[in-house]
């Protein structure tokens, strides 16, 4: 069987009789990013963390390259919510520490150079001798970001990198997030509960119901082409609405009660429905018929 | 004018200051000769104290001035050596001192280490807990007749007193330390693959360092304390030998000197852990 790069079988966490996820399966393929949406308690993080090697599930496996992982792995770098940087270090020291990690046989200069790139990549040039502790909290997650990229992990982890900034902060690190994964095309695995940052970044959207016993709902593709996506006029574009809305009821109506839709049949944990409700709003579907006045 | 109004350090100095002059100057009343009675006393009482203080014309505690004349003449010549009994002042701090760095660098050999073990180790941090909580409040004089039984020389049943004084402090500050790095700063290490050694050397103890060296700061303190009182149990050298002499000589203006010194050391010594811990001390 044809594995995608990342591949979640089964996965499920239990504390003791309660399960707060079950029966997850999606994959993500090489150069994919995928966004998992849900609301808070359905295991989100867990699930990330899993992937990172940080915690194991109750059930399942996790299949990266079509190995299974055991343990954490400098092929899939984490960007952490509170961006963890290491407040006795300075800025390059940071990325320092994860480049010397990566490639321990390497020279200070050689390390430094290479910590170097990636601090210019996030635009921090110059602050390269500063502590986290001053800098801006949206410089310290582009640290966070640089730290991540410098390793050149097979994948980037992100658990709501950005909940914790302001709008405006925000909005420049997602185009700039944006912008680094489309040159690098880099494999990007995002938790968000923002709507529209997953418009944004995502390929494709994973809807996941919320717990106790949280599934896979479905998965929305977001048929907007990447090139097309820019933040600032996202929502004039045609299918912006269609996409967002499909989200927000979800999130709002259909996350608490898909345990109806399951019974009405047809759902299949092991491959949850794909939609694509952009594409339903520019092409109406043939069977919806106009209302005609008949005499 | 404004300026001096404004300048909390420059009134606080004035203030320090006034204190301090009258301080010298009610001891200086105090201590003032009164006109003898002429009343016959003991001449050996006579000899002892002086035959101005035993006849109460004079007071026995020493004036500001007697004072201020004694430590300029231990402080001209503080080096000095002219027999067991005759050091100069400078030569028995030195000796509180040696010995003090000595017990205090031996507790924190142990201390930091098995500390750190402690601290990475709930089940081991558990284990222990109920012996340091049991140890750690005995004055450390108590081990003193266990140390000069055991180890059967005085000078280093001191050198042990301070190590057992300073070990806890160091102990526990270590272990906490240790235990509350923060997770995501471990969650870091182990996602870049970093192996325990480094992530405990380049992590933990940079995590931990500031914990660390308060405990160290409050270990010195104690081992400054308890020094002095060792010191005039087993006799021979050290400060404190030097003011139980000065008692039996009853020279009350050489205890003085020595009370102003220790404090002094007491407080380079403190402030010198203090700059060293600031340095290891991150911002979040």
């Amino acid at each position: 069987m044809e594995r995608p790069l990342i591949s979640i079988e089964g996965l499920a966490r239990r504390f003791g009789e309660t399960a707060v996820f079950e029966n997850i399966w999606f994959g993500i393929e090489r150069g994919e990013f995928v966004c998992l949406i849900g609301h808070s308690g359905c295991g989100k993080t867990t699930i990330l963390n899993v992937l990172a090697g940080l915690d194991q599930p109750s059930d399942g496996t996790v299949i990266v390259d079509n190995r299974e992982i055991d343990g954490p792995s400098l092929d899939r770098a984490v960007i952490f919510q509170g961006h963890a940087l290491l407040p006795w270090l300075s800025v390059m020291g940071n990325i320092a520490f994860a480049v010397a990690s990566r490639w321990p046989s390497w020279s200070r200069a050689r390390v430094q150079d290479h910590a170097r790139k990636f601090i210019e990549l996030v635009g921090l040039k110059g602050a390269e001798a500063k502590r986290p502790a001053q800098l801006s909290g949206g410089m310290k997650q582009r640290v966070g970001i640089a730290r991540a990229l410098s390793i050149q992990p097979k994948m980037l982890l992100m658990d709501e990198p950005f909940s914790a900034l302001d709008a405006l902060t925000r909005g420049m690190l997602q185009d700039e997030v944006l912008r680094i994964c489309a040159d690098t095309r880099q494999t990007v695995f995002m938790i968000t509960h923002d709507v529209d940052e997953a418009i944004l970044l995502a390929d494709r959207i994973v809807l996941m119901t919320n717990g106790p016993g949280a599934r896979i709902a479905e998965i929305v593709l977001n048929t907007m082409p990447k090139n097309e996506r820019r933040r600032n006029d996202l929502h004039r574009h045609p299918q912006y609405y269609a996409i967002r809305n499909h989200l927000v009821e979800f999130l709002v109506n259909r996350s608490k009660a898909f345990d109806r839709e399951i019974a009405e049949g047809g759902y299949d944990p092991r491959r949850p429905r794909l939609v694509k409700p952009g594409l339903a709003a520019v092409n109406p579907p043939a069977e919806v018929v106009p209302l005609r006045h008949t005499h | 004018m404004a300026a001096f109004r404004n300048s909390l350090g420059l009134r606080s100095a004035l203030l320090s200051l006034l204190i301090f002059a009258g301080i010298v100057v009610f001891w200086q009343i105090a201590t003032q000769p009164t006109a003898g009675t002429g009343a016959a006393v003991d001449p050996e009482y006579a000899k002892l104290v002086g035959a101005a203080a035993a006849t109460g014309s004079k007071s026995a505690m020493p004036t500001p001035a007697d004072i201020g004349a004694t430590i300029f003449k231990h402080l001209s010549d503080p080096f000095y050596v002219r027999g067991s009994n005759d050091k100069g002042i400078g030569v028995q701090l030195a000796y509180s001192l040696g010995r003090v760095l000595l017990g205090f660098g031996l507790a924190a050999l142990v201390a930091v280490p098995l500390g750190f073990l402690i601290g990475m180790s709930p089940l081991v941090y558990r284990a222990l807990d109920p012996f340091i909580q049991i140890l750690k409040p005995v004055s450390p004089l108590a081990w003193m007749p266990l140390a000069l039984y055991t180890i059967k020389d005085s000078a280093i049943s001191s050198i042990f007193v301070i190590f057992i004084c300073s070990v806890w402090p160091m102990l526990i500050n270590t272990a906490f330390g240790v235990a509350s790095v923060r997770r995501e700063w471990l969650n870091v290490a182990r996602t870049l693959e970093v192996g325990p050694l480094r992530t405990a050397f380049k992590v933990i103890l940079p995590a931990a360092a500031p914990t660390i060296m308060t405990g160290m700061r409050i270990s010195i303190g104690i081992a400054w304390l308890v020094i002095v009182a060792a010191e005039m149990l087993v006799g021979g050298t050290g400060i404190g030998y030097f003011v139980w002499n000065e008692w039996n000589n009853l020279s009350i203006a050489n205890i003085v000197t020595a009370i102003l010194l220790i404090g002094l050391v007491g407080l380079l010594l403190d402030q010198g852990l203090a700059r060293l811990t600031r340095l290891v001390t991150y911002p979040e």
